[in-house]
Order: structure tokens, then C-alpha cells, then sequence
């Protein structure tokens, strides 16, 4: 009787706080809800549900003639090319800018002892420049790259390669960049003080240091660009996407079907490449 | 590399936080001498040393090195001058998986060109020379390991190694045996002091070890909150002199460390015997 009396008096402090932020979120999840026409009743329309059953029975049988099979793995294939070669563009332009950008292989940075607000002006702007750069390569999502050199340079798999490039050479260039600045500096300044070039204290400390960070997230921006390459296939950027938007356009549902088995049967090795090579590395 | 350093003084730090490392340090030294400084922990020893190399830029006094004022020198000149300067640090940050004779030929990346250091992580240009400067610290068999293989002294040698792969004229050490033993030490330390001899290099070495300090270099600078303490040939450093620099603990210290370094002196001479077979 006592301990009930003194909690009682005491009551909880975060109560409220919590009361007021669990009415706060359901309020705004209900906004978002009605912003979005969100209702998922319309699927159990009749005029909806006939039209789904349709689809669904035209999954089976899958299609699997040889010419079809054939068409999906050359697809496949050129999903997979585009994922390769849209990474290692990005890759090949990230490392310089991230390089350029990094504040931690400064020269004009040695002797200023601990305070760095004399740093030359110059290079500062030029950091800037890099950075802005960066970011502008990659808040544009890659489907609005594919959509616009879909147009520039017609359909096909460039415009996937050049889209998949552009945002993730912004996306790697921001995350090598931190994995650089996130670094002891002293391996490098250890370097420049000795009078080895910015390159050079790149090339024999920064560089030793992030490789494994950078090829971990490099992998992992592989995988990602598997799934983007599909999606870019939508907008006619080649590949296996182009071919399931062709399939779905024609309702042919067994064709949808196969190339979803071969989507998965591609994100799941590419998941297991991924990981192969990241315990690889340690 | 002569060096001559007049009424220096650096701060560091920012605001109400700056302090006073190096106070009104005047200084010569001539080509090919060899020095140790020689003080308390926190005496300034490795800011010296900084300042010395171009590190860190002195806030007031003048450094002048071969007659020129390096902080007056245009930045590409600056730099090109700190080539000549090899400055080694306590323990050598050294990438963990980076491999030794990378480590080892980072010491000449001065004297590289850029495609050729980058050619270098590719295929090591010069492993003869990174496998040669290893033989000297006997670590010639860690050539192609991993730095992460090492231990504490091993990396602290290679990061010596790499004294012997650079061509500069000015060799600055910072505390370059605290992780070897004492046979090890002595060993390593005659190893620079012959390379130094060898290319008319000057060596401004700095140590924790007194005895060390006092039985390797004719001329010991005493460093003590900042400022030159004394400044002497070392047949002329006593006890007293000692004492005062570093405090009233040193001589009951000094007699602990006295009979563990004549113990030292007869281990030293023995293993380094052994060692030549």
C-alpha cells in the first residue's frame, strides 16, 4: 500500500512527452495517407480484381522457348554491363574529386601548427567547387540521367552506363571523401613533411589506409547499380528492364514471370559476389 | 645542411588556448655535426624538431637553413627544400596494410617522380635498395609482409629504414629507439650515426635515454620548458648539470638507472657479438 501511494506521487516524467509524440505521428502518417489517395481498398474493386486474376493466370506457364531464354540472358547480361561499366566510369572520375576535395592532404596546411584558419584561399574555392559539384551529381536521381540522355542519345544502353556514372560518381565521391577525412592524418603528413607531393602522401598513406573502406562500399554501390540498371531499363536505358516494360505493355504475363525469376536469380549472385569479395578483403 | 636558429619562439594553438612550446631558442648548427637534445617530457623536443624541418612555422625569431629563410621562400621552394630534410617521428604512423617495402620507399618519395611512385605500388621499383636499408636494422626477411604484421620495434625500424632510402642531407630523429630494446637501440643508433657519417649528413637526434644520449654525440643541447637549458660539448654535462635539468627526482632516478646500464653496457657488447655471426 505504501509503494503504491509513493509511485503515485511520483509520476512518470516522460509520460507525456510520449503521449504527445505517439498523437504527433499519428496525425502526421494520417496527412501523408490522405495526401496520397492512399486506398487500398480499390484493389478489392471488382472491375480491379478481374484484372489482376488475369494477369496473375497469364504468369503460368512462364515462358521458357529457347529464343525467349536466349533474349533474357543477353539481357541479363547487358544489365549486368551496364551496372560494371557504370560503376567503374564513376569510380574512375570519384577518386580524383574526392581527392581534390579532401581537406586532410592540404600542403599550404603545414606549418599553420593547429590553427587552419590561413589555409590559401584558392584551394579553398576549389574544394568548394568539388563538393558542389558532388552533390549536384547526385541529389539528380539516376532515372531523371537515364530519362535525359534517353533523349540526347537515343535508346539503348549508353544512356544507362552515362546515367548510373553521373549519380554514383557524386554518391562515391561524397563517401570517399569522409572515408578520407575520417583518416589519421598524421600517416600522410608524415609524407608531405618529408616533401612528398599531395599525390604521392595519397598514393603511399591515404590510399592504404581507406582501400579496404572504399572497395567495401565500391562493391557495395555494384550491387546497388544492378537494381538501378534494371530500373533505367523502364525508361529505355537497354537491358533486362527494357525488355520487362516490352513484356508488361503487352500483358504477356509469362515472359513478366521469367525475367522476375531471372532479377532475383541476378540480385541474389550479385549479393553473394558482393559478400565473396568483402571477406576477401579482410 | 647548416642551421642556424635565432630568438625563435612558436605558439601553438588557437585563442586563450595558445602556448608557449619554444622560447627565444638560439641556436647553430654546422654541416655534419650530430647533436641529441636531450629533456623532461614536454621540454618541447619534438616541436624542435618540427620547427626544424619546416613543419611548423615559427612565430617569431628567424630559422635559416643554408642561409636561406625557408618561411620566406615561395610554397613550391618550400616544399622542394623539406625534400632535403628527413624527419622520422617517435613510432612512424605506417598503414596497416600497406607492405614493408612500400613502407620503406615511401622514405624517397622526394626524390620520385609520380608516375614512378605510382608504378612503384604496382610493381616496387627500387626493392633492392628497400631490402638493403632493412639489412641494416636486420629486417630483411619482413620485406614483402603486411605493416600490420610488425611489432612495436619492428615498425619503429622500418620507419628508421626509411632514413636510409632518403637522400636528404638533414636527418632529424624523434626519439628514434623508444621501442627497441637496449642491445637493439645502441645498434640502430650506430646504423644512422654511420649512414649520417657516410653522406656528410647533419643528425639532430632526440632522446629519452641520457646514458645513450651521453656515450653516442659529442654535443648535448638540454631542452627544459621550451628553452635552451644548456648547450654543451658532452665531456663537459655532469651530474649537477643533469640534476637541474631534469629535476630533483633525477638523481635518485639517475643511480636506479646507473647500475641497470652498466648491467646494459655488458649485454649490449655481448649480444652485438652474437649477433655478427
Amino acid at each position: 500500500m505504501m509503494t503504491m501511494n509513493r509511485s503515485a506521487s511520483r509520476p512518470d516524467p516522460a509520460w507525456h512527452e510520449r503521449l504527445i509524440a505517439t498523437w504527433v505521428l499519428v496525425f502526421v502518417i494520417m496527412g501523408c495517407l490522405v495526401v496520397t489517395e492512399f486506398k487500398p481498398w480499390t484493389l478489392l474493386d471488382e472491375p480491379s480484381l478481374r484484372a489482376t486474376r488475369q494477369f496473375l493466370a497469364s504468369f503460368f506457364p512462364p515462358a521458357h522457348d529457347a529464343v525467349f531464354l536466349k533474349l533474357i540472358l543477353v539481357s541479363t547480361w547487358q544489365t549486368i554491363a551496364v551496372a560494371t561499366a557504370g560503376v567503374t566510369l564513376a569510380l574512375i572520375f570519384a577518386v580524383p574529386l574526392a581527392l581534390i576535395a579532401t581537406r586532410t592532404l592540404s600542403i599550404s596546411r603545414l606549418g599553420q601548427g593547429q590553427s587552419q584558419n590561413h589555409a590559401a584561399w584558392l584551394p579553398k574555392i576549389i574544394r568548394h567547387a568539388v563538393r558542389g559539384l558532388l552533390i549536384m551529381l547526385r541529389s539528380i536521381p539516376e532515372l531523371v540521367w537515364g530519362l535525359l540522355f534517353v533523349r540526347a542519345i537515343g535508346l539503348g544502353d549508353t544512356a544507362g552506363v552515362l546515367a548510373i556514372a553521373l549519380t554514383y560518381c557524386g554518391m562515391m565521391g561524397k563517401v570517399f571523401l569522409e572515408i578520407m577525412e575520417s583518416q589519421d592524418a598524421r600517416t600522410a603528413d608524415t609524407l608531405l613533411i618529408n616533401g612528398a607531393s599531395r599525390s604521392q602522401a595519397f598514393l603511399y598513406a591515404t590510399l592504404p589506409n581507406c582501400l579496404p573502406e572504399m572497395v567495401s562500399y565500391t562493391v557495395f554501390r555494384w550491387e546497388c547499380a544492378i537494381r538501378s540498371s534494371v530500373i533505367l531499363g523502364f525508361v529505355g536505358a537497354g537491358g533486362l528492364g527494357q525488355q520487362m516494360d516490352l513484356s508488361m505493355r503487352m500483358l504477356a504475363g509469362g515472359q513478366v514471370v521469367t525475367m522476375l525469376a531471372a532479377f532475383v536469380a541476378l540480385v541474389w549472385i550479385a549479393d553473394i559476389i558482393s559478400k565473396q569479395l568483402r571477406s576477401w578483403l579482410d | 645542411m647548416t642551421i642556424s636558429l635565432s630568438n625563435l619562439t612558436v605558439k601553438l594553438g588557437r585563442g586563450d588556448d595558445m602556448r608557449t612550446i619554444l622560447d627565444d631558442i638560439s641556436l647553430d648548427i654546422t654541416s655534419g655535426e650530430q647533436i641529441a637534445i636531450i629533456g623532461p617530457s614536454g621540454a618541447g623536443k619534438t616541436t624542435l624538431l618540427h620547427t626544424l624541418a619546416c613543419a611548423i612555422k615559427p612565430t617569431s625569431g628567424t630559422l635559416c637553413v643554408n642561409n636561406t629563410l625557408p618561411w620566406a621562400l615561395a610554397k613550391s621552394a618550400l616544399h622542394k627544400l623539406r625534400g632535403g630534410i628527413f624527419l622520422a617521428p617517435q613510432v612512424p604512423p605506417l598503414p596497416p596494410r600497406q607492405r614493408v617495402v612500400n613502407s620503406v620507399l615511401a622514405g624517397r618519395l622526394a626524390h620520385t617522380g609520380l608516375l614512378a611512385s605510382l608504378w612503384s605500388l604496382y610493381k616496387p621499383q627500387d626493392a633492392a635498395l628497400a631490402f638493403a636499408a632493412l639489412m641494416r636494422f636486420k629486417l630483411e626477411d619482413k620485406l614483402w609482409l603486411r605493416c600490420d604484421r610488425l611489432s612495436g620495434g619492428e615498425r619503429q625500424r622500418v620507419g628508421l629504414a626509411r632514413i636510409m632510402v632518403s637522400e636528404a642531407p638533414l636527418l632529424l630523429l624523434d626519439e628514434p629507439v623508444s621501442a627497441l630494446d637496449p642491445a637493439l637501440g645502441l645498434a640502430a643508433l650506430k646504423t644512422i650515426q654511420d649512414e649520417a657519417n657516410a653522406r656528410h649528413a647533419t643528425l639532430v637526434v632526440s632522446l629519452h635515454d641520457v646514458q645513450l644520449a651521453r656515450a653516442r654525440f659529442g654535443r648535448l643541447i638540454g631542452l627544459k620548458a621550451g628553452r635552451i637549458h644548456f648547450d654543451l660539448p658532452t665531456h663537459l654535462v655532469g651530474e649537477a648539470t643533469l640534476a637541474d635539468l631534469y629535476g630533483a627526482e633525477f638523481e635518485v632516478a639517475a643511480s636506479m638507472v646507473k647500475t641497470t646500464v652498466d648491467d646494459l653496457t655488458s649485454v649490449v657488447s655481448a649480444p652485438a657479438a652474437v649477433r655478427c655471426f
